[in-house]
């Protein structure tokens, strides 16, 4: 036995529960956890005698839909009844005993989807040609006179039928066929349709469905405190009085952070309150705004900097031009604020065996977390993934919570342990969007077109903090040269150089890493469509080759806003044309201010072209994220450094956006197909640059710098 | 010992008196549909009902809550889905869903005390927040609740 299954949980769980009405939804996925009568046709696919059909869903679920529309995906070439479809996340532990069988279990880079829709597919197909083979060999007919469709297959010439469920068993004993075909997405029945998100009604019904919500056996809590200054360690640690607290178990000294572990939550953060901690905080206590500022800066004035670019001579074409427009753009630190705080709870049973449960972007890398600080095998370890209070990048790559949660357990052997973060905790101890500063040149011809760019980028490389340059050919960090090494105007003579500048704060992948970048470009693209006097659509539309689908996009953008059609007084307009994470989009923002100078956004307009759509309301919704999550970040957020440590320490000093400052979204979407592209990050690349340039239209002022509460603007 | 009325039923619970009500909930009472997210009443996602009214239950000392009725998610409807609810599922409000308990029970409780609110009736009722950026479903959700309670009430539903 080396998981738990369903059942057995539920017994345990209610034994100990008291009466109480223990609530457990947790998706735990393993053979065991299926009555013996289901089956399993192949990995993604079980089908139970009733012709309800479970899809096993490998990656995880933060808000964007796809544990549903993978669950689309599989169905579709499986043609079963949609009604009786339910997904669930496939087993970590059984993942890696049966040879990574769901593929990468990573949910990041918008790739749910687009990176496991081939072998998605083809699962569904292989399914269903069992399940006619199943079938045909009960009625000793050739298979191909079988047909499959909404769950039952047909025996043409006699009209014969037999349901899914009545023959899944037999099927699931059956070779695969290694040669399937796929439907053409045309002919599409589930897929492609904006059914019911799956996972909806249980979060709406307030079921334990996240990972702060695991409740188990003898269940103990932990609050962490980590050295407010990054890459501190513990020096010393004196829990007398925090030991004396009622409920306190443990005070927990690792080291680089200490934990309080007690019978309930708010116990536990009390008394970690009261540990005298005394760090060692190391040589970054000096560092402050200021100096992360000089960082980047030097790295503007570096010699001989790697290039992500070089098309043509920019230098002898800068020289050369007609005019020539600089600019230097900056932003902030970013922290992802999820609504969830970063937790795991984790349960080192006496027998050697590691129960984890946790939200998790990454369930493989959280393995392997688990297994390093446990020391114990793969196969003696389950990550039971659990809902995510949102993702957007924090959960991935840095897996510190598990990593805590897991030495907590081993603190505590036998007893499980519910590690939870404080928002406090959670503010200061992040992997932020990296702060970045960037210089553009661009050199004019006469006629005010753009001959010439050089775009210098100073800025912390996210590849190094996880990756230790493995992932950095020529040294170019992917995220932070985005949006300009791969610009798609047609300028002859380009050059990005990139400075890498990485500071003592950790820096990780925030909702469309190097997003930065698009804000600056197309800020920048904005001030030089200025300076020639052309309009900012037709000046982009003039660098655009025929064939870019983002020209594509930027014409359907700007005829949903009605463009070219003059706006009421008082209302102004910007425009911004980005393509990333396999999309391309082009957004319109349309706002005003009011007299104190306040810019309130009021309608943006996106047009998104990912090739495919899986489910179109997901993807809509995707797009309205991506507006409130960017919108936080041009109007108000920002993550200053003082002391070496972050100064924000909750949502009054880092702010989210209200409902009453939400513009209205209006989402067109126009997939061209031959491709598949992403919908968590993409609309978001735009959102600053399109806002940025209508509060331009507006007031003549040009914002280099994010975000606006540091900017004095006044209607023209 | 405290005696709380959650969800209809009288539950003793022995605690400090000034532990707040979200983790007498979450951690003795094994309702989790409460969420923490701040600690400090900024983000709504604690939210229940106390005597009918919203309450941020992260900054709320157990003590005041004795005598009254605390309503979490769980206990919102008395049988199936309060119409919130159903209007929350209709219009696919949720993305992570993790604010959403807390936006529900706001929700449902504007709507008791005001059937048709307007879009300044809610903007000043729904001060909590959301990563995901859920607003534009949570107003229309709203809107097509109170219009299922009027038509209910008209006998139309």
């Amino acid at each position: 036995m080396t998981t738990v299954s369903r059942r057995e949980f539920l017994k345990v769980s209610s034994a100990v529960g008291g009466g109480l009405a223990l609530q457990i939804g947790f998706p735990v996925a393993s053979r065991a956890a299926h009555a013996a009568e289901s089956a399993e046709v192949n990995a993604w696919v079980v089908i139970h005698p009733d012709d309800r059909v479970v899809v096993r869903i490998a990656r995880s679920e933060m808000g964007q839909g796809s544990f549903t529309a993978l669950a689309q995906l599989v169905a579709e070439e499986l043609d079963c009844e949609w009604s009786k479809v339910s997904a669930e996340f496939a087993s970590p532990n059984e993942h890696f005993r049966r040879n990574r069988v769901w593929g990468s279990m990573s949910t990041g880079g918008s790739q749910a989807i687009r990176t496991s829709q081939d072998y998605l597919r083809k699962a569904g197909a292989t399914a269903r040609e069992m399940l006619v083979a199943a079938a045909a060999a009960q009625w000793k007919v050739p298979p191909d006179q079988c047909t499959a469709s909404a769950g039952t297959i047909v025996h043409g010439v006699t009209g014969r039928k037999l349901r899914y469920g009545q023959v899944a068993s037999a099927a699931a004993k059956l070779t695969p066929p290694t040669d399937v075909r796929l439907r053409d997405p045309s002919a599409w029945k589930i897929a492609g349709k904006p059914v019911h998100r799956l996972d909806i009604p249980d979060k709406v019904r307030g079921k334990p469905v996240f990972g702060v919500d695991v409740a188990l056996p003898g269940m103990l809590h932990a609050s962490v405190a980590q050295c407010p200054v990054f890459g501190g360690k513990v020096n010393s640690v004196d829990g007398a009085a925090a030991l004396t607290m009622r409920g306190v178990k443990k005070v927990v000294r690792e080291d680089d952070f200490v934990a309080v572990v007690a019978d309930n939550w708010w116990r536990a953060n009390q008394a970690l309150k009261q540990v005298k901690i005394e760090w060692d905080t190391g040589s970054n206590s000096q560092v402050d705004n200021q100096a992360i500022a000089a960082m980047l800066r030097d790295g503007l004035e570096a010699p001989n900097l790697p290039q992500a670019r070089k098309i043509g001579d920019a230098r002898a074409a800068l020289a050369s031009a007609a005019k020539v427009i600089e600019a230097e753009y900056q932003s902030p630190y970013l922290n992802h604020a999820t609504m969830e705080p970063q937790t795991c709870t984790a349960w080192l049973k006496p027998e050697g065996f590691l129960e984890v449960w946790t939200s998790t972007q990454a369930a493989e890398s959280s393995m392997t977390t688990a297994a390093e600080v446990s020391g114990l095998p793969l196969d003696k370890i389950e990550v039971h993934k659990m809902m995510l209070g949102g993702g957007f990048g924090r959960r991935g790559a840095p897996q510190d919570f598990v990593r805590q949660g897991v030495a907590i357990a081993k603190a505590m052997p036998g007893v499980p342990v519910k590690m939870m973060w404080s928002r406090e905790e959670d503010m200061q101890h992040g992997y932020y969007r990296p702060a970045s500063v960037v210089r553009i040149k661009a050199g004019l011809d006469v006629q005010g077109r753009l001959t010439a760019m050089h775009t210098t980028i100073a800025c912390p490389s996210i590849s190094s903090v996880f990756a230790r340059n493995a992932r950095m050919p020529g040294g170019i960090d992917g995220p932070a040269v985005r949006s300009f090494g791969d610009m798609p105007y047609t300028v002859p003579h380009q050059q990005v150089d990139y400075a890498q500048r990485n500071g003592h704060v950790p820096v990780g992948y925030w909702r469309a890493p190097g997003q930065q970048n698009a804000y600056y470009r197309e800020s920048f693209i904005d001030e030089l469509a200025a300076a020639a006097g052309k309009d900012p659509v037709e000046y982009r539309l003039a660098m655009l080759d025929p064939s870019d689908k983002n020209r594509r996009v930027l014409e359907a953008v700007a005829k949903a806003a009605s463009w070219s059609t003059a706006l009421p007084k008082g209302m102004y307009r910007g425009v911004a044309v980005a393509d990333g994470f396999g999309s391309y989009t082009a957004l319109v923002a349309e706002l005003m201010l009011t007299p104190a100078g306040e810019v309130k956004v009021k309608r943006v307009v996106i047009a998104i072209d990912s090739g495919y759509v899986v489910n179109p309301d997901s993807c809509r919704a995707q797009a309205e994220s991506n507006v409130v999550y960017g919108l936080g970040a041009v109007l108000y957020q920002q993550n200053n450094i003082k002391d070496g440590r972050i100064v924000e320490s909750n949502f009054h000093d880092f702010k989210l956006p209200h409902i009453d400052e939400i513009p209205q979204v209006e989402t067109v979407l126009v997939p061209s197909g031959g491709f598949w592209g992403g919908h968590g990050e993409a609309a978001i690349l735009g959102l600053a640059p399109a806002v940025c340039n209508a509060i331009f239209a507006a007031t003549g002022k040009r914002i280099r710098a994010l975000p606006l509460s540091h900017q004095d603007l006044q209607p023209i | 010992m405290l005696t709380l009325n959650v969800n209809g039923r009288a539950r003793s619970i022995d605690v400090e008196p000034e532990m707040p009500l979200l983790w007498v909930l979450r951690d003795e009472l094994n309702l989790p549909g409460a969420k923490y997210g701040c600690g400090v009443g900024l983000c709504g996602a604690c939210t229940v009902h106390i005597d009918g009214q919203p309450v941020r239950s992260c900054s709320l000392p157990v003590s005041e809550a004795v005598g009254r009725k605390v309503v979490t998610i769980e206990g919102l409807a008395a049988k199936g889905l309060h119409r919130v609810q159903q209007a929350w599922i209709e219009h696919e409000v949720p993305q992570c869903g993790y604010c959403q308990t807390g936006q529900i029970m706001a929700a449902a409780a504007l709507l008791a005390n005001n059937p048709h609110p307007t879009d300044a009736d809610i903007d000043t009722a729904m001060t909590n927040l959301c990563r995901c950026g859920t607003y534009l479903r949570v107003r229309k959700a709203i809107h097509a609740a109170a219009n299922d309670l009027s038509a209910a009430s008209t006998g139309k539903a």
